[in-house]
């Protein structure tokens, strides 16, 4: 490639760079006029959902990797309801919903249809589903895909609850965390404190070819995530952090912003592994206190009102310094324990 | 071709003819050998092209069908028992899809308490899940059924689950004629589905249907397992035109078809002496033309009641055999036209409804509506509690004498049940009834071999 | 209709043995219905399996509880489990055993039945003779019970055997079956010139069977009691 050109930032306060200024090659997907647009605009998802943005961008991004020869499958939850309110359906792709935890299992048969057909070389194959899908119910099918080497990308967008069906805590929900099922109430509101379950650490120790996290914070890095995911064959698995403003309670303008501030704080490290080992991780350039981020979503308000609870926050701090010295997402500190 | 053959190999051989593209299986007692055969032909290139897929549990076992199915790809699994409830939710996805696949339960009892044995409950307890469920008499029959089972669902668009009693068919060694792969490729054109997942032609399967649709497309999936009661015999007919015999008919040593005796006792396997024209495939027959009494049963117990049948019919007692092939669809018609004019029916199920009493004997019922024949039920070799001559002689002895109650239950130690019956009345915590049996009584003897 | 009833233990080849006995009846043109008892499967556990044999088509399925012959593979069953159950007047009975039926105190099942329809045999012996592994004892008495009760003939075992065994194992095994065949057809010849009556012929459909005068096995002694037929 020539010297990049000069780019001009015409934006304060933030360093979002604009498609506009970049030459079209460089643009991502969603710029392209011809994008394959897998899911289309209609569906049903909430003003400001995470997970439709990552999914449109995510998804096209694969079309184009595939040349359009892609299968999806989608286990049931926000993206399947939303996406297909009968008799319309948001896919321009072959895609197939079955149940809730079988959207890896359905993956590996069309997988295996294909081989058998002799197709595996000319049609790709992308199961995806929520945290709740992919981390809890789906885990063991998910699990198989990995350790037979299936060759399918695993989508997981992690909104850190059952949101579908009413904001009910998953494997994946945070400590602390508000949910239906884990009420700011009592001595200890909120989610528990565990020790958590990291699907992408779970998807490295089966030493697969290629895990990766993204946010919908930013964009082009999942796009190119994607492309990097399919250029390889074999099981993959990409974790996309992806707010939802209602359960979270979250401005749905905010979105973004939001998942930039996972991200910053050292609370969601962005990283890539191949064949289970951590390869590159995205710094944070702007550290922030995890504060900064618990205050904008409500399913945290009980943390700070009526009085702050200072040791719980140390507590989510803590967590948030151990990904950093973990992940070495400090550039000045390396990766380690 | 004729062949001594364990039943599992015979039915994965059978499979093998109707070149599955996917075959996906999680091993489980009784169905172990169906998987192992299949995987070495494709291992070994025989069976391809076809990709096995060891999977993680049942319920991926299914799930992988579903998908490799969408995808326009044959597939194939097998089950039984808790492998069969543990897909249970897929069973209802697959049927709910109308994705044509087929599968063998090896029919095994569920617990608790754990039993590896025959009976029926698994598939029993998944009769309304949408699939077709055909019940295999030998060993014969059940390979027959999985070549027809592939043409009746790729027809229907529904899935067919093909049962065979766990150990006593699967694990018998017995002869069995193996169609050639001409005749069978003959029999079965590549599988060509109306929809598929293809890049080409991109559609949305799978979509939430709301209450404005949902009870049409539920009731388009009865009304087509009431259209497979013709697509049944139909496609019985078709088989005797292709492959020479009905399905479990025996072959002789020479060709022919139908065994020999000409006392009556060495007819033909109970597959062959069954429907003509609109009943074949639904139900089989024997002896029951001009019967007073007849035994209503399913699977290999057929087999071991017609032998019964012959030694009573020579002691002057009339009474025969209705086998029902086909459980779902019920062939509530045929039902009703073979009992017509039976003074005595008699359900004898491997299965129960507890709380209730038989389940196959509800079904009778419903096709008896109105008829005053009298029905009973007997309860029968759960657990893999063998059916034996002797038991069925006196239970038939019963019968005719009009002694039988409604509800019976054949070979049971009523000395263990009357003891637990009565602790359990004299205690208020119940606990479990294996264990305290255990705790309370001592051994349990293992009766007869 | 012939019912064998065939008891070991895990292990020793008794679901082996059945189905071998059902393949040799069905290369010889007649229907045969083989299987076990089942349970999980554990090495030394007592087994049985079952052999059914007819010229019809075998519809029947429950386990057979009057054998017309008996196979004990495992001398150590005899008085654990009931092997004898069912067992006719005149039964047939092969015992895998270097010891006479007296010695192995079965003195009370000799009376009253057909003299020349009970013997043991050294199956394990002579499979460890042919093949170096006891566990071949399975195939040496499917030999034995050729010969006993002339349902099948050796050619046709050795068929189902060698089928079953591929290269040096087959063979081994084969000539363990010969020579349990031989060792029965000797007893049988012995127990004629003692005076009980004449062993059985081979069955129509098989044959003739010849007379092997050459030898094989070794003698025994054997206790002289003869019994009534």
């Amino acid at each position: 490639m020539s010297a990049a050109p000069t780019i001009r930032f015409y934006q304060t306060g933030s360093i979002a760079v604009g498609n506009r200024l970049l030459d079209p090659d460089q643009r991502s997907v969603q710029a392209d006029e011809q994008r394959s647009n897998a899911i289309t605009c209609g569906h049903r998802a909430c003003q400001g959902c995470g997970e439709a943005l990552g999914a449109r961008y995510a998804l096209d991004a694969a079309m184009r990797a595939s040349g359009g020869r892609m299968i999806a499958a989608n286990a049931t939850g926000c993206l399947e309801v939303f996406s297909t309110p009968y008799p319309e359906s948001s896919w321009r792709l072959p895609w197939i919903h079955s149940l809730f935890a079988n959207a890896p299992a359905v993956s590996t048969g069309i997988a295996a249809a294909l081989r058998a057909k002799g197709l595996a070389d000319d049609i790709r194959v992308v199961g995806q589903g929520g945290d709740g899908g992919t981390v809890d119910i789906g885990m063991a099918c998910l699990s198989g895909m990995f350790e037979r080497g299936d060759d399918v990308l695993y989508i997981c967008y992690d909104n850190e609850a059952y949101m579908n069906t009413g904001v009910q805590r998953s494997g994946a929900t945070p400590p602390a965390a508000r949910t239906t099922t884990t009420p700011a109430v009592g001595p200890a509101p909120g989610a528990s404190f565990t020790q958590g379950k990291s699907a992408p650490l779970i998807a490295m120790a089966h030493e697969i070819p290629y895990v990766a996290t993204a946010t919908v914070a930013e964009l082009r890095d999942l796009e190119a995530k994607v492309q990097t995911a399919m250029a390889m064959h074999g099981p993959r698995y990409l974790h996309v952090f992806v707010p939802c403003p209602l359960g979270w309670g979250s401005d749905p303008r905010e979105t973004i912003h939001v998942a930039r501030l996972a991200q910053q704080s050292g609370l969601f490290p962005v990283f890539e592994a191949h064949d289970g080992e951590v390869t590159g991780v995205t710094p944070i350039r702007r550290r922030v206190p995890v504060e900064d981020y618990l205050r904008t979503q409500a399913r945290f308000a009980h943390l700070f009102k009526p009085q702050p609870h200072i040791e719980t926050i140390a507590r989510i701090q803590a967590q948030a310094d151990r990904n950093v010295r973990r992940f070495g997402l400090l550039p000045d500190v390396q990766g380690g324990s | 071709m004729l062949q001594q053959l364990e039943g599992s190999r015979a039915v994965a051989d059978a499979v093998a003819l109707c070149r599955p593209e996917v075959v996906c299986a999680y091993p489980i007692s009784p169905q172990t050998h169906i998987v192992e055969r299949l995987s070495t032909l494709v291992s070994s290139g025989e069976l391809a092209p076809c990709e096995y897929v060891n999977v993680e549990s049942e319920f991926a076992a299914m799930s992988v069908a579903i998908g490799a199915c969408a995808t326009g790809a044959r597939a194939y699994t097998a089950t039984a028992s808790q492998g069969l409830l543990y897909m249970s939710e897929a069973l209802y996805n697959a049927s709910g899809l109308g994705l044509p696949i087929v599968m063998t339960v090896a029919n095994r009892a569920i617990g608790a308490p754990i039993n590896i044995w025959n009976d029926h409950s698994d598939s029993m307890s998944q009769r309304d899940c949408g699939w077709i469920q055909l019940y295999a008499q030998s060993n014969q029959h059940a390979l027959d059924l999985h070549i027809q089972a592939y043409r009746l669902a790729e027809e229907l668009s529904a899935p067919v689950m093909v049962c065979m009693d766990g150990f006593i068919l699967t694990h018998a060694v017995e002869r069995v004629d193996m169609p050639s792969q001409a005749d069978v490729d003959a029999w079965l054109p590549p599988f060509a589905p109306r929809q598929r997942l293809d890049p080409d032609e991109p559609v949305t399967i799978g979509a939430m249907v709301g209450p404005e649709a949902f009870m049409e497309v539920k009731y388009l999936a009865h009304a087509k397992q009431l259209q497979a009661l013709e697509s049944i015999p139909r496609v019985a007919g078709e088989f005797r035109d292709a492959f020479g015999r009905d399905a479990g008919e025996a072959v002789g040593g020479d060709g022919a078809v139908g065994g020999g005796g000409s006392d009556g006792a060495g007819g033909a396997t109970g597959g062959a002496s069954g429907g003509a024209g609109e009943t074949a495939g639904l139900i089989t027959t024997y002896r029951s033309e001009d019967a007073e009494t007849i035994v209503v049963a399913l699977g290999s117990v057929i087999g071991t009641i017609e032998d019964t049948v012959d030694e009573l019919r020579a002691e002057g007692v009339s009474v025969g055999v209705l086998g029902i092939t086909s459980f779902r669809p019920f062939p509530l018609d045929a039902v009703r036209a073979a009992l017509a004019h039976a003074t005595r029916v008699v359900v004898l199920e491997k299965a129960l409804a507890v709380g209730l009493g038989g389940i196959v004997a509800d079904n009778v019922h419903t096709a008896l509506a109105g008829r005053s024949a009298h029905i009973h039920t007997v309860i029968a070799g759960l657990g893999g509690r063998p059916i034996v001559k002797a038991s069925l002689r006196a239970m038939l002895a019963d019968a005719v004498a009009d002694r039988l109650e409604q509800l019976t239950f054949m070979d049971m130690d009523w000395d263990i049940v009357e003891r637990e019956l009565q602790r359990m009345r004299a205690s208020r915590a119940s606990g479990p009834h294996a264990e305290n049996i255990l705790r309370d009584i001592g051994t349990v003897a293992a009766g007869p071999v | 209709m012939f019912e064998v009833r065939i008891h070991g233990r895990g292990g020793q080849g008794i679901v082996t043995a059945a189905e071998l006995l059902a393949v040799a009846a069905f290369d010889e043109d007649r229907y045969a219905q083989a299987f076990p008892s089942f349970g999980s499967e554990r090495m030394g556990a007592p087994v049985v399996s079952f052999c059914r044999i007819d010229e019809h088509p075998i519809r029947t399925r429950e386990p057979i509880s009057e054998p017309d012959a008996l196979i004990v593979a495992d001398p150590t069953l005899l008085h654990q489990v009931d092997v004898f159950g069912g067992l006719p007047p005149d039964g047939y009975v092969l015992i895998n055993s270097t010891r006479t039926f007296g010695e192995l105190g079965l003195e009370e099942l000799v009376t009253g039945r057909r003299r020349e329809r009970l013997l043991t045999v050294p199956a394990a012996d002579l499979a460890r003779e042919h093949t170096g592994r006891a566990v071949a004892a399975n195939t040496a008495l499917l030999g034995g019970f050729a010969a006993l009760c002339g349902q099948v003939s050796l050619d046709a075992v050795a068929r189902a055997i060698s089928e079953r065994f591929a290269g040096a194992v087959g063979e081994g095994n084969v000539a363990a079956a010969h020579a349990a065949h031989a060792w029965v057809l000797d007893e049988l010849r012995e127990l004629r010139a003692a005076g009980a009556p004449g062993g059985q012929a081979m069955s129509p459909a098989a044959g003739g069977v010849e007379i092997d005068d050459s030898g094989g096995g070794s003698r025994r002694q054997r206790d002289q009691t003869t019994v009534g037929g």
